[in-house]
């Protein structure tokens, strides 16, 4: 038999009873675009996670005071006193460090902020004018702070969004004198609505120079020391050499603590991607129990069929023949309900997507392959059964039935 | 007579059927022999159970006998693979049933071109083979009909144009006129009577004695033997 012929045969052999073909593609389409959804809603979560990481920045290397566990236990350490404070000198140490681009200072602690009568307690930072770059923010109005040296700084702040809103409202915050703890400063900036970011959220912030901030504060210390590096590759040996800078200024002793973005996302990334594939896994299942479906169903036909196939064996047809158009048939309805399901599935992350804008529902390429191939797969194997039942049946105990 | 004995288009020798039923067994044909020449037109008839539809389908190769030889245009078909056999069926013989067995969701045109799409001939020979046909047993204007949508009449003719369309050797009847009455029947008879006139060896199961009348050679079957053949050979012994 010709394919094309044995694909229309199997064609109407399927649209010829349409409640048991629709059951069977229903049951295909559900278990794919179970997969589809389902892996969308994992991976969208990856994505998500991963989107909120880089919104800290790129390239970023993070220097926090303390040896945490994170490195690793080292005996050296468990001997030596309380480690040392992160100080302004040694964060412009690290501009010596041929990976490192920029660094900014990190103080922060939190104060009273007041204009007009208006009073609210916010989280102060104080930096310098790198902090934009290495995080890159964007200003909404004005400026950051201006450049120059970081132990002197200009009685200048710039303000997050939020914080503008709360203290100025509709009215124009640029140029205005703000009270910040006993000192006044003039607004020159204002950020960005930036909506997300994990930990801090920098549109609560005001931002002032790192001097000020210490002596507001009357620490030396540094909650953070910021670095970017100068490209991507480059970041192990920014974190390498910023280790061996401070490790140098601090009596040699490793006692800081170095982090990169790019571990904290390739955790997540992994842990989230796992999560994705058992979900993924589970979804088969569907596919498994649609697998199911088909035999039934195609066992179901074969017995309505059984006059029908002794005639096919009487004109002639081997049993080859009758195992391919049974196959065939299983293959063809798997594929509609494949693709219908897939259809599904992607109209189902779409609606995900219009109900949680934030939320990148986006099912993952090989979920979509796998879930396709699987549900092929499960309907041409459970075909098997029926169709060699099908191609071993007596023809002339075929034909007396009726 | 003696030019058809001389090369037999089937012969039977010492065929044995024995279908197995539980405990007991039932001897359905008992050492047959059997000779029937190319172009012959023969009624094989006898009491319901005789075995006239068991021999059938051994001459059809639908079914495979116990013991005995089978030759058909001098080779030996009973040891022939069942993929080999099928391809015999596809070439050589050709069935009418008494209940028509048509695929009921195909036309009358697919129906009749069903036994050349299974054995792979091209779309465009199918085509003219089966205009054809269907102008041969006045079905034309029934060409896009479903069976249901046919008279049994029709529909027979449908079977019967199937049956001839891959000009086979011979064709096998059981019973193609007990599901229509009179007229029709007589009229599907002409038509298988037309076929057998142009050279196709023709063998009709009948319990109709005017229908088996109307053969050149009848064969009387009881129990499972050749009772009576008119050709006066191959009679086994009464027992
Ligand atoms: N598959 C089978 N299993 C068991 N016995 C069978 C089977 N097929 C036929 N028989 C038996 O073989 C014998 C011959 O049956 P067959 O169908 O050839 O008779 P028949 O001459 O065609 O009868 P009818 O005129 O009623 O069609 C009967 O006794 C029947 O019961
Ligand atoms: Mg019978």
């Amino acid at each position: 038999m010709r394919t094309a012929d044995l694909i229309r045969f199997a064609r109407g052999a399927a649209t010829g009873n349409p409640l048991r073909s629709t059951l069977l593609v229903v049951a295909m389409a559900i278990g794919v675009a179970a997969v589809v959804i389902l892996t969308a809603l994992g991976d969208g979560a990856r994505r998500y996670v991963i989107a909120e990481f880089s919104s800290l920045g790129s390239n970023l290397v993070i220097i926090l005071p303390g040896r945490s566990q994170t490195g690793g236990f080292n005996p050296g350490n468990a001997v030596t006193s309380t480690p040392r404070d992160l100080t302004v000198d040694d964060a412009q140490a690290l501009l010596r460090a041929p990976a490192i681009r920029n660094v900014t200072p990190l103080a922060v602690g939190t104060s009273e902020i007041s204009s007009g009568g208006k009073l609210r307690e916010v989280m102060i930072a104080g930096t310098t004018a790198e902090y934009t770059a290495v995080r890159k923010l964007d200003m909404a109005q004005g400026r950051f702070l201006a450049p120059g040296d970081w132990r002197r700084g200009a009685s200048e702040a710039v303000i997050g969004a939020r914080v503008r809103e709360e203290l100025f409202g509709n009215g124009p915050a640029l140029g205005q004198l703000v009270r910040i703890g006993d000192r006044r400063f003039r607004i020159v900036g204002v950020l960005a609505a930036s909506g997300q970011g994990l930990g801090m959220n920098t549109d609560e912030i005001v931002f002032v120079p790192v001097s000020l901030a210490q002596a507001m504060f009357n620490s030396n210390t540094l909650f953070r020391i910021l670095i970017e590096a100068s490209g991507r590759e480059t970041i192990e040996a920014a974190k390498a050499q910023a280790s061996a800078i401070l490790k140098e200024r601090h009596d040699g002793e490793e006692d800081v603590t170095v982090i990169t973005q790019d571990a904290v996302l390739s955790t997540f990334d992994r842990l989230l991607g796992a999560l994705t594939m058992a979900v993924a896994g589970i979804a088969a299942i569907s596919l498994a129990v649609a697998g199911i479906l088909v035999m039934n169903v195609m066992l179901v036909s074969v017995t309505q069929r059984t006059a029908e196939i002794g005639l096919l064996k009487a004109l002639g047809a081997d049993a080859a023949t009758i195992r391919n158009s049974f196959l065939t048939e299983a293959a063809m309805l798997s594929l509609t309900g494949a693709v219908l399901g897939y259809l599904l599935g992607i109209a189902g992350a779409a609606l995900i997507r219009q109900l949680y804008p934030t939320y990148p529902a986006f099912p993952p390429d090989w979920a979509v392959l796998a879930g396709l191939a699987t549900a092929l797969a499960t309907g041409i194997l459970f075909g098997v059964l029926p169709a060699r039942r099908a191609a071993r049946l007596d023809p002339v105990q075929a034909l007396s039935k009726r | 007579m003696s030019a058809t004995r001389a090369a037999p288009l089937i012969a039977l020798a010492g065929i044995e059927r024995i279908f197995q039923l539980g405990d007991s067994e039932v001897h359905a044909l008992r050492r047959l022999d059997l000779a029937i020449g190319a172009g012959e037109y023969v009624a094989v008839m006898g009491p319901s159970g005789s075995g006239k539809s068991t021999l059938l389908n051994l001459l059809g190769l639908l079914d495979r006998p116990n013991a005995g030889t089978y030759r058909l245009e001098g080779r030996d078909v009973t040891t022939l693979s069942a993929e080999e056999q099928a391809r015999v069926r596809s070439e050589r013989i050709g069935f009418v049933f008494q209940s028509f067995h048509l695929v009921p969701r195909l036309t009358a045109a697919e129906n009749i071109a069903l036994p050349m799409t299974l054995a792979g001939i091209a779309p465009a020979e199918r085509a003219a083979r089966v205009a054809q046909a269907l102008q041969d047993f006045g079905l034309a204007n029934r060409a896009d009909h479903r069976p249901d949508q046919l008279s049994g009449g029709q529909r027979q003719r449908v079977a019967i144009a199937r049956a001839t369309i891959m000009q086979p050797a011979m064709i096998l009847a059981d019973e193609p006129t007990g599901n229509l009455d009179r007229a029709t029947g007589d009229e599907v008879v002409r038509l298988l009577e037309e076929l057998n006139a142009r050279g196709v060896t023709l063998i009709v199961v009948t319990h109709d004695a005017a229908l088996g009348a109307r053969a050149r050679r009848q064969l009387a079957m009881e129990d499972g033997s050749l009772q009576r053949d008119s050709a006066g050979m191959a009679c086994a012994p009464p027992t």
